[in-house]
């Protein structure tokens, strides 16, 4: 159902777009406009299957996306320094409305062929230690760090366990969890398992309205627990993986609401809250002691207990 | 059948082994070194002083945050079952006069998944050593996270992680024995943040599982792959250490740490002496 309106009100916009761009008849453009509103408020609530569909969809915007959005002056910046350049996640320096910070984030592919080159937002080992290469960086310079998480997990490869996929994600929560500068987290996809951890202990951590994070993908859930990856649609529904459900457990701290289906329709309301947050939380962030920012999030991952969760 | 019970067929070489002879050569089979299981209790009093080890509490409420059909019923059984109140048994014992927080991981848990309750009591004995100045050993043995509470679960690696950070930041030591499996979310928390690192022989350690692997490669996995061996060779694991050998070798390991006010006394009477 979600994935027809998506498509319809896309269509409609292209040719929008199209008219516009080419002066085309002011009648059929109002026509058409009319035409969005009225499918548009045929939207329902989504469930969470269709979050997760509009999570992972194609035209979401990405990572480079956000960042060169957001942000002037990007220097990216490359390789682990062990051996290695991992291009699954991507990052480096840049100047939020003129205050320097380190930004990254997993990347994943506008098409196959990126996604291939990518590796479809799936880090091994050498991308988890490129990014805690630079949040070190960023602390030594007195950088605050944004992430961007859109992972469907760490990737499972023989190479990445030789490698170290398992020293290389915790040393990044451990190391994380005491930084000095801090970090802000924003979960603009789908955040799957410990690979979208790893770049997720943060001071706060906000989630698109329509962004999933979870244990695992639904998919391997279902694996798991009924030896059947078929069954993904039951386990979305059980998961609790939607950003309503998180901020009622306090794992997150805000939602950022999306345009009707989808972030993809409307990016730029998107960025511009964004901006907005990170405006107003490196202000909090900049009366704050070096040390208060750690314990701050120390604190907020040691209550992750029984008491977390009330109903 | 009776008779039948009281054999244990050995996983590695299919020998049959009997009770006493599972307790005399601590659950490993004396025909081939198969490191089979061992319960979490047995494990603690093949390592510790007869008669030292104090149990740790740590009060957790069940939850079953995703409503998860059947989950309380199972983790009664268990509780009952295993006699242990969740996926750790924890508290301080003594090896050879030495205190140390001992917390083992019970793979008869539900795998010795990480929920809310795990996560807990690992940090708990974290915090217990950091205020009493004690080591830590942990025998981590793990599926990973425990998938019926969700988010949670994955929320216990951040929570263990920065615990291990802390004490770590203290100057407290951690020794973490990784025996089998040890995978998924505890491989990637704090089983791998360990001062010294060792493991049982043949243990199965990593972070994806080999079938998930498999079907992301669509190819077999080489021999001995994420074995203990193997994490060795690359460089993961100080030392691979069998299940016999295990109180002496943490024993020493202990002796090479005693904290600084014995370091200091023992210097001066090494100063001393050769004054003389």
């Amino acid at each position: 159902m979600i994935k027809e309106l998506d498509e319809k009100l896309m269509a409609i916009r292209t040719e929008v777009y199209d008219l516009l761009e080419n002066n085309g008849d002011p009648h059929r453009i109002n026509e058409l406009k009319k035409e969005y509103l009225t499918l548009a408020k045929t939207e329902r609530v989504h469930t969470p299957e269709e979050r997760l569909y509009l999570a992972r969809h194609k035209l979401r915007p990405k990572v480079d996306e956000y960042i060169n959005t957001i942000f002037d002056d990007f220097f990216c910046q490359r390789g682990d320094r062990l051996g290695k350049e991992d291009e699954s996640i991507y990052g480096g320096v840049a100047l939020f409305r003129g205050i320097p910070v380190t930004v990254l984030g997993h990347r994943k592919g506008h098409n196959l062929q990126e996604n291939m080159k990518y590796n479809f937002g799936m880090p091994g080992p050498e991308g988890y230690r490129k990014a805690l290469r630079m949040m070190k960086q960023a602390e030594k310079f007195g950088r605050p760090v944004i992430t961007f998480i859109d992972t469907p997990g760490a990737y499972p490869g023989l190479e990445a366990e030789a490698n170290g996929q398992s020293n290389a994600i915790s040393e990044n929560l451990a190391e994380m969890s005491a930084l000095k500068v801090p970090i802000i987290a924003f979960v603009t996809g789908e955040g799957s398992s410990g690979g979208a951890l790893a770049i997720g202990v943060a001071n706060r951590v906000y989630m698109l309205e329509n962004a999933v994070y979870s244990v695992l993908s639904p998919e391997g859930f279902a694996t798991i627990l009924w030896k059947d990856s078929t069954r993904s649609g039951e386990a979305c529904d059980l998961m609790k993986l939607t950003a309503q459900d998180l901020f009622g457990y306090g794992v997150i701290d805000g939602i950022i609401k999306e345009p009707v289906c989808g972030a993809h329709h409307d990016p730029v309301k998107v960025y511009e809250e964004i901006d907005r947050i990170l405006m107003k939380e490196l202000k909090r962030y900049r009366a704050m002691s070096a040390e208060d920012i750690a314990k701050e999030r120390y604190k907020k991952f040691r209550n992750i207990d029984a008491k977390v969760w009330k109903r | 059948m009776d008779e039948k019970k009281d054999v244990t067929v050995c996983s590695g070489c299919k020998a049959e082994l009997t009770v006493s002879e599972m307790m005399e050569y601590l659950c490993v089979c004396p025909h081939c070194g198969k490191h089979l299981k061992i319960s979490a209790r047995r494990r603690v009093k093949s390592i510790v002083d007869p008669g030292s080890f104090r149990k740790l509490k740590c009060e957790v409420p069940f939850l079953n945050p995703l409503d998860y059909p059947g989950y309380e019923e199972k983790i009664s059984s268990l509780k009952e079952k295993t006699g242990l109140e969740e996926g750790v048994l924890f508290g301080i014992g003594e090896i050879e006069g030495r205190q140390a927080v001992i917390a083992v991981m019970s793979s008869d848990f539900l795998m010795g998944s990480m929920g809310i309750a795990v996560g807990e009591m690992i940090t708990t004995a974290f915090e217990t050593a950091d205020r009493q100045g004690l080591p830590v050993i942990i025998f981590a043995a793990s599926g990973g996270a425990r998938m019926q509470e969700g988010i949670l679960s994955l929320m216990q690696m951040a929570k263990t992680s920065a615990a291990v950070k802390r004490f770590s930041e203290h100057g407290g030591l951690y020794i973490a024995c990784l025996t089998h499996p040890t995978t998924g979310g505890v491989s990637a928390s704090f089983a791998t943040l360990a001062d010294i690192t060792l493991a049982e022989p043949g243990a199965l350690i990593g972070f994806a599982g080999p079938r998930v692997i498999e079907q992301t490669i669509g190819q077999k996995l080489p021999q001995g792959f994420q074995h203990a061996e193997y994490l060795e060779e690359h460089g993961f694991v100080d030392q691979i250490v069998e299940r016999k050998d295990m109180r002496e070798v943490l024993s020493r390991i202990l002796k090479l740490h005693d904290r600084q006010k014995k370091e200091k006394k023992n210097l001066l009477d090494y100063l001393r002496i050769g004054r003389k």
